[in-house]
C-alpha cells in the first residue's frame, strides 16, 4: 500500500483542472443570492443529496464528482449527511408520488439561506416519466429550483461547472 | 420441466424464445404443488396483464426456461409464494399494479403503493379513485424487553437511493430489518405500454441507470424474439463488449465502496479511478460514459470508431497492472479483513429458495449466470468461468466481485480479438408477438417480458432486476450483526431501488 501511495505522489495528482463557472449557471444564479447571504457563506456550500426518483444514473456521476479526477472539494463543496447541514439541496429525478412529502420535508429542514440544485433531465420536467401516474413533474412541482443542470445524466464536468457557478454567485 | 408443462397446459403461439402454456386454474395450482417438491425448478418472473398472470420458471438441471399463464376473469389466483417466497413482493406488487389477489398470500399488505397516487390500480382496465384517508403502513409487530427501533430513510444519508429500513435491535445487534421500498416508484410499466418500440426502448434504458446496458440488451433481445428479427453480429458483440465494460464499472466502484464502508478510504479513491478510466474509455467509443441507449432493438445504436480497439486494450493494460495489487492489499490488511470476514453471511439454501443470482448467489454456492445457462450470444464462443464461493459473507461477495473484474478484463480482449467486421444495426420490422430475454447485469439475470402488437406498439413490457429476489436477503444478512456493519452489508449486495421500484 506504502508503494502505491509513493508511486502517487510521484507521479503528480490524477485531478483534472477546474472547470470555467458554467456561464448560464451564473446568471441564473447571479439575481438569487442577496449581499447577506454571500457574506454568509464565504466561498463554502455544504450540499445535501436528494434522489426524489432518479434512474440511479444522476447519483452514479454526482458520486464521481468526489473521486480523485473532479476532487470537488478543492472547491470548497461537499457532500453532507444531513440537511440540517446543508445549504444546498441537490435534487435528482422526476419527484415520486412516494417521494414527494420526503423531499419536501427534507427541503423544509435545510436551514435558510438555501439553494436548490435540480440535477438531470428528469428533474426538470419529468423527462421521460412526465405524464404518469406515479410522478409530480420536476423537482420544481415541489420546491424552488434555483439552477438546473442539464443532461441524462449530466456529466460530472457539467456538474463541477455548475457547482462552481453556484459558488462564484456566492462569493 | 417443460415434459411436465406441456402435458399440464396448452402451447401458446408466437412467444419466442421459450415456450409459453396456457394453464387452467386447476393446473396451476397443481403446478403451485408440484412445485414445493422440485427444488431445482426456480422462479425467474411472476407478472400480470389485464387479467392474466404469467409465471417463468427455469429447470437448473436442464437449463431449459419456460412461461406458464393463467388467466384470472375473477381476478385471483392461486399464490406461489408459499412455496417460492421470492414471489411474495411480486405478487404484492400484482396486487398493487392490477388488482388481481394472489390468493392465501402469506404477506398481503400493500407493497409498491404507498396511497400517493392519482389513481389505484393503475395497470388494471379501469383504475379507481384513489380510498382517501391512506392508512400507516403496518409494519411487522416486534415485542421483548430491552428491543429498541431505528427508522433509517427514505432519504439516507449518502448519495443513495430512497427507501426505508426499520432496524429492531436489542443493544448493538440487529434482531430484525424491515424493509419498506417503493419510494422510486416512477410507473415505468404503465408508461411503455402502448408506446413505440423506440421510446419503451428508452424506458428500459433508464429502469436502473447502472445496468442501462444490460436492461436495454434485455429489452432488444425480448423485442427481437417477440418479431423475430435478426441482429447483425457485429452488433452482438459489441453488446457484450459494452455489457462487460459496465460490468467493469459497476464492481470496481463498488469493491471501492464496501472498502470505504470500513472506513478504508484508500481503496474508494483507487478504485473510483479505475471506475472514472473505464468511464471516460465508453465515452469515448460510445458517446456516453454509461452508455445509455447505445443498445436498441435491431442491434446497437453507435459503432466502435476506428481508434476505440486501442483505447480499450490501453485500459484493460492500466486496470491488469493496477488491480491485482489493490486485491493483495485487500486481502493483507487484517483490520479491513476483520470487518468483512464472516459478516452479513447469507445461508446457502435461503439464496437457493430465493433464486437469488449474482455475487449474492455466487458468494453463497449457488452458480448461476444467464450468459451460461441458458446462455446467449456471443458468449458460447468466449471463454470464461463463474467464480463461486460458499462463505456467503461480505468478503466472499468482495471476492466474487474481484474475480468478476479478472473474468470481464479477458472477456473484453477475447471479444476485441473477435469482434466481426459489418453493419451494427438493421430496421426492426414490426410484427405481433411476445418475446423475452435474459441477460447477466453485473448484479445477476435480468429477465425482460415483452408482447408487442403487428404495429409495433408494446403493449406490454415487464423488466424484472435481479434485486426483486436480493432485497429479502439482505434482511436476513443483518440479523445477528451490528448496526455499523449493515452499510457494508448493503453495499456488497448493492441492490437497486429504481430496478425494483420501477
Amino acid at each position: 500500500m506504502l508503494k502505491t501511495i509513493a508511486r502517487n505522489l510521484l507521479r503528480g495528482p490524477a485531478t483534472m483542472k477546474g472547470p470555467e463557472a458554467a456561464e448560464a449557471g451564473i446568471e441564473e444564479l447571479a439575481g438569487r443570492l442577496d449581499r447577506a447571504a454571500r457574506i454568509r457563506l464565504g466561498r463554502s456550500l455544504s450540499i445535501r443529496q436528494v434522489d426524489a426518483g432518479s434512474c440511479n444514473g444522476c447519483e452514479l456521476e454526482i458520486h464521481a464528482l468526489n473521486n480523485v479526477v473532479y476532487d470537488l472539494e478543492r472547491f470548497g463543496l461537499r457532500f453532507v449527511a444531513s440537511p440540517r447541514h446543508a445549504d444546498v439541496l441537490m435534487v435528482t429525478g422526476p419527484v415520486t408520488a412516494n417521494m414527494r412529502d420526503a423531499l419536501f420535508r427534507t427541503w423544509d429542514a435545510t436551514p435558510d439561506p438555501k439553494w436548490v440544485v435540480a440535477v438531470g433531465g428528469c428533474a426538470l420536467d419529468g423527462g421521460l416519466f412526465k405524464g404518469s401516474y406515479g410522478i409530480v413533474g420536476g423537482v420544481g412541482a415541489v420546491i424552488p429550483v434555483d439552477l438546473h443542470i442539464a443532461g441524462c445524466p449530466p456529466r460530472p464536468a457539467d456538474l463541477l461547472a455548475g457547482l462552481v457557478a453556484l459558488v462564484e454567485a456566492a462569493k | 420441466m417443460l415434459d411436465y408443462l406441456a402435458s399440464v397446459g396448452l402451447r401458446a403461439e408466437n412467444h419466442r424464445p421459450y415456450p409459453r402454456f396456457d394453464l387452467s386454474r386447476e393446473a396451476w395450482a397443481e403446478l403451485v404443488t408440484t412445485l414445493a417438491a422440485k427444488d431445482d425448478w426456480s422462479l425467474l418472473g411472476l407478472w400480470a396483464d389485464t387479467a392474466i398472470v404469467h409465471m417463468a420458471l427455469r429447470d437448473e438441471a436442464a437449463m431449459t426456461v419456460g412461461v406458464v399463464s393463467l388467466s384470472c376473469p375473477e381476478g385471483r389466483f392461486p399464490s406461489v409464494a408459499g412455496v417460492r417466497p421470492g414471489a411474495i413482493r411480486l405478487e404484492r406488487t400484482i396486487q398493487d399494479l392490477f388488482g388481481i389477489c394472489a390468493e392465501s398470500l402469506v404477506d398481503p399488505r400493500p407493497w409498491l403503493d404507498h396511497d400517493s397516487w392519482p389513481i389505484r390500480l393503475p395497470l388494471s382496465a379501469d383504475p379507481p379513485d384513489p380510498l382517501g384517508q391512506p392508512e400507516p403502513y403496518p409494519f411487522l409487530p416486534v415485542e421483548g424487553p430491552g428491543l429498541h427501533q431505528i427508522p433509517v430513510g427514505p432519504v439516507h444519508a449518502g448519495i443513495i437511493e430512497p427507501g426505508h429500513f426499520r432496524f429492531t435491535c436489542n443493544g448493538e445487534t440487529v434482531v430484525r430489518l424491515e424493509q419498506r421500498l417503493g419510494y422510486v416508484h416512477k410507473g415505468t410499466e404503465w408508461l411503455m405500454a402502448g408506446r413505440s418500440i423506440a421510446e419503451a426502448g428508452k424506458l428500459a434504458a433508464r429502469v436502473s441507470g447502472d445496468s442501462t446496458v444490460a436492461h436495454s440488451w434485455a429489452f432488444a433481445g425480448a423485442v427481437e424474439a417477440a418479431v423475430g428479427a435478426p441482429v447483425p453480429p457485429r452488433a452482438v458483440w459489441l453488446r457484450a463488449l459494452m455489457a462487460e465494460l459496465e460490468r467493469l464499472a459497476n464492481h470496481l466502484g463498488d469493491i471501492g465502496a464496501i472498502c470505504n464502508d470500513a472506513s478504508f478510504a484508500f481503496m474508494l479513491a483507487e478504485c473510483g479511478l479505475l471506475r472514472e478510466k473505464v468511464l471516460r474509455t465508453a465515452d469515448a467509443c460510445f458517446g456516453h460514459r454509461l452508455m445509455m441507449d447505445r443498445i436498441v432493438p435491431g442491434g446497437v445504436a453507435v459503432d466502435l470508431p476506428a481508434e476505440g480497439r486501442d483505447a480499450i486494450l490501453g485500459l484493460v493494460r492500466d486496470i491488469a497492472v493496477a488491480f491485482p495489487p489493490l486485491v493483495r492489499i485487500y486481502d493483507e490488511k487484517a483490520s479491513l479483513q476483520d470487518r468483512t470476514v464472516g459478516t452479513g453471511r447469507v445461508d446457502g439454501g435461503l439464496v437457493n429458495r430465493f433464486g437469488a443470482g449474482g455475487h449474492v448467489g455466487r458468494a453463497s454456492g449457488r452458480g448461476l449466470d444467464a450468459r451460461l445457462g441458458p446462455g446467449y450470444a456471443p458468449y458460447d464462443e468466449l471463454e470464461f468461468s463463474v467464480p463461486v464461493f460458499t462463505e456467503g459473507d461480505v468478503n466472499a461477495r468482495v471476492w466474487v466481485r474481484i474475480r468478476e473484474v479478472e473474468a470481464s478484463l479477458s472477456l473484453v480482449q477475447q471479444i476485441l480479438d473477435k469482434l466481426p467486421e459489418g453493419p451494427v444495426h438493421v430496421p426492426v420490422v414490426p410484427m405481433a408477438g411476445q418475446g423475452m430475454a435474459l441477460v447477466e447485469s453485473f448484479r445477476g439475470e435480468i429477465m425482460t417480458w415483452v408482447a408487442v402488437r403487428e404495429d409495433g406498439i408494446v403493449t406490454r413490457c415487464h423488466p424484472r432486476d435481479p434485486s426483486w429476489f436480493q432485497w429479502p436477503l439482505l434482511e436476513a444478512a443483518i440479523e445477528g450483526n451490528i448496526v455499523a456493519d449493515f452499510p457494508l452489508c448493503n453495499k456488497s449486495f448493492n441492490c437497486s431501488y429504481s430496478g425494483h421500484d420501477l
